[in-house]
């Protein structure tokens, strides 16, 4: 059994009548109407506790919660830079486990916590996120993916799916949007043998406050991957949100599932796809997609989606493993 | 008791980073620095030393990770130079806003391009207005001093910023000298346990790094620099306290043979031994030459300077980068002498000289050839901003 497996084995989730009341993100942040990326943050550290060190990425989720003389933190915090949240929590993991060890301090059981935006994690903070996931410090790293650089204006950044319009990759008469696709960081951090990898969406909460517990529990590195709405960003309307979030889902754009040890599971199989012209339609960012472009996104949405199942094969034989059962039970409530 | 050894001056710096049992290193490997990190990752695998050594991917990544230490409270060191000085600046910054007393050896070499491993002090120089203490060692015995010292100066609650040990690379760092290693219960004596005040602990939840907007940050910065004004005292005293107790007497400006000096030779680092051996040379010729070495150059001791030149008719100021001003501006120290020289009624002139960059020596001779050409020169009013000395045309 795995190191993951190991943590996991005695698991018991949250559900909706144990759902903890401590908000240590309060209220009265500065985000956008309509944050799909700050409600993902609330339910993660609702999750998470106040026993942790968050260390962010510059972004949304830093300015927001933290102009000075105020500050939304109940929990300690520290911002550095943009590119860097993976190694600043290096760092103060490392601090703890010294000074632990050495008798100065006796917080054997903080959880600490990277966080960034997808360009914080995929492009500008990807070596050090790498670094970090690499040399194995005990933390957990949260990407919260509104597939842009959305803090600076909606520019593109290798997250942003394709055929979607930013300030960087506008639709043009020579331009269909974003020209490449989305890179799939998920893979990234599990070909770094990282123990726990998980996506998450905060259109299941449940499913989302789990995988973050379940991250804490692990000893080592896991990286959880969030996706984030951004009405803002994405050009559909503010109560959408959550709707957008669980449409992904659905159309098997953003598949739910967790990479134990290696192994995969499926968080939330989708048995009646809906087709992605659906979740483009509310969302302006792909209004100029021609049906052909739709028809060449579909096929890859689908052929990925097909990748990921095949992956988890692993699924029938170890049917008995409890985190796997517990995943599809709190995630179908 | 303290012992005398012949030690590589790295491997006495890590010796004395240890002896101030540092929690926390995290470091990247840059040529002329590596024997400094390497000699520590030894101390930790031998467990000589109780640290959690973290071998990052980067250097931005080493100071990040240094940040994240010291905010958890952790005594924090690392070391680097050069281009991977360069590449941490970022966040070197953030350090000293952040007021996180992290100790910071460079073994100073230049910056590409061309690429060039050796000695000179573009990286001491590119790190000037980043707001961390920076002090400038001549020989392997003030390495081994100023790292110490550094813990202390740094964590002090009057000054916590970050502090810089600057150490010639090859020159100095890669020396083999006869060094007097301190006793570890003389340094605990001497440097207190680091216990902040305030750090990421979940017990007392602060935030660290908020958003300073437009009618906060001045404010931010002007507090930051009004601190770091009022550092000096307290580094005096590091200094003082740590003569009293080990008999190496240490202060911001040291001076020598400047006693009815006509010119005096302003310098920084370990050329200021060759220094020393050529006003020896010229005094023995009867000319009336002194030397004055700049040890701390931030915050920059400009009273215990200007005292120290006051009285010569002449002063020649070392750059030992290159600063790309167009021509009609002096050097980074050259700079900071005239800026402390122009509200004076009567002060002495003024001449820069870039010398040894890139490892380029600076011979005995040089010395010589500037004070002769400082000599000769006739004031035709036409201002030279600074000249290259031992270059070919």
């Amino acid at each position: 059994m795995g190191i993951a497996s190991e943590a996991l084995k005695n698991f018991k989730g949250f559900n909706l009548k144990n759902l903890p009341e401590v908000e240590p993100v309060s209220p009265g942040h500065r985000a956008c109407q309509g944050c799909g990326e700050v409600l993902a943050l609330r339910q993660a550290m609702k999750a998470l506790g106040t026993n942790v060190v968050m260390c962010s990425a510059t972004g949304c989720m830093e300015i927001i919660t933290s102009p000075f003389p105020q500050s939304a933190w109940r929990v300690p915090w520290i911002h550095v830079a943009f590119e860097n949240a993976a190694a600043v929590v290096s760092g103060a993991e490392s601090a703890y486990k010294a000074m632990n060890r050495k008798g100065i301090i006796n917080s054997p059981d903080t959880v600490f916590v990277g966080y960034g935006g997808d360009g914080a994690t995929a492009d500008i903070g990807m070596q050090a996120l790498s670094g970090a996931l690499e040399r194995g410090h005990n933390f957990i790293y949260m990407c919260f993916d509104n597939e842009a650089y959305m803090n600076t204006g909606i520019q593109r950044s290798s997250s942003t799916p394709y055929g979607a319009a930013t300030t960087t990759s506008p639709a043009g008469k020579k331009s269909i949007g974003q020209s490449t696709w989305k890179k799939n960081m998920p893979e990234i951090a599990v070909a770094h043998g990282t123990p726990y990898v998980a996506t998450c969406s905060p259109a299941f909460p449940i499913d989302l406050m789990n995988k973050v517990k379940k991250a804490s529990l692990v000893p080592g590195p896991a990286y959880l991957h969030i996706y984030s709405p951004c009405p803002t960003g994405w050009r559909c309307g503010i109560e959408e949100s959550v709707e957008m979030a669980r449409l992904a889902v659905q159309s098997k754009v953003f598949p739910l599932f967790e990479v134990i040890d290696g192994q995969y599971f499926l968080s939330r199989k989708v048995a009646k796809p809906k087709p992605v012209s659906e979740y483009f339609k509310p969302q302006r960012r792909f209004r100029h997609l021609t049906e052909t472009e739709v028809a060449k996104i579909q096929a890859r949405t689908d052929a990925d989606y097909e990748k990921l199942v095949a992956k988890c094969v692993m699924e029938a034989k170890t049917k008995e493993k409890p985190e796997q059962e517990m995943s599809i039970r709190l995630d179908g409530a | 008791m303290s012992k005398q050894i012949g030690i590589e001056v790295s491997i006495a710096c890590a010796e004395a980073a240890g002896l101030c049992d540092v929690d926390v290193v995290a470091a990247y490997p840059i040529t002329p620095q590596t024997h400094i990190v390497e000699h520590l990752s030894e101390m930790v695998a031998d467990g000589h030393l109780d640290a959690e050594f973290v071998p990052v991917e980067s250097e931005h990544s080493a100071m990040s990770a240094c940040i994240g230490s010291s905010a958890a409270g952790a005594r924090t060191f690392t070391s680097t130079c050069s281009q991977g000085y360069a590449l941490m600046s970022e966040l070197c910054y953030i350090a000293a806003s952040l007021r996180l007393p992290i100790v910071m050896a460079v073994a100073n070499r230049a910056l590409s391009a061309p690429i060039n491993i050796w000695n000179d002090h573009a990286d001491l120089m590119y790190a000037r207005d980043t707001g961390w203490i920076q002090i400038i060692a001549e020989n392997g015995q003030e390495v081994v001093d100023l790292t110490i010292q550094a813990f202390r100066m740094g964590e002090d609650p009057n000054v916590s910023f970050p502090v810089q040990v600057n150490l010639d690379g090859f020159t100095l760092s890669h020396m083999i000298e006869p060094l007097t290693i301190p006793d570890k219960a003389d340094v605990d004596k001497y440097l207190p346990p680091y216990r902040p005040k305030l750090r990421l602990d979940p017990a007392n939840p602060v935030t660290f790094g908020a958003v300073g907007m437009p009618d906060i940050y001045t404010e931010a910065r002007k507090a930051q620099d009004e601190a770091f004004k009022n550092s000096l005292p307290y580094i005096e005293k590091a200094w003082d306290e740590f003569g009293k107790q080990f008999g190496r007497y240490y202060k911001p400006v040291e001076t020598y043979k400047t006693e009815g000096a006509e010119t005096i030779i302003i310098s920084m680092g370990s050329i200021s031994q060759t220094a020393m051996t050529a006003v020896d040379m010229m005094r023995a010729e009867g000319k009336k030459v002194g030397l004055t070495r700049i040890r701390l150059f931030r915050p920059f001791p400009a009273e215990a300077l200007f005292a120290a030149i006051k009285g010569a008719k002449n002063v020649i100021v070392l750059d030992r980068v290159t600063s790309f001003a167009g021509g009609h501006v002096s050097g980074p120290v050259a700079l900071e002498v005239k800026s402390i020289l122009y509200d004076r009624k009567h002060h002495p002139k003024l001449r820069n000289f870039l010398v040894g960059l890139g490892g380029r020596d600076v011979t005995d001779q040089n010395f010589m050839e500037m004070v002769d050409q400082v000599a000769a020169s006739k004031d035709d009013g036409v201002p030279v901003a600074y000249e290259f000395i031992n270059v070919r045309e």
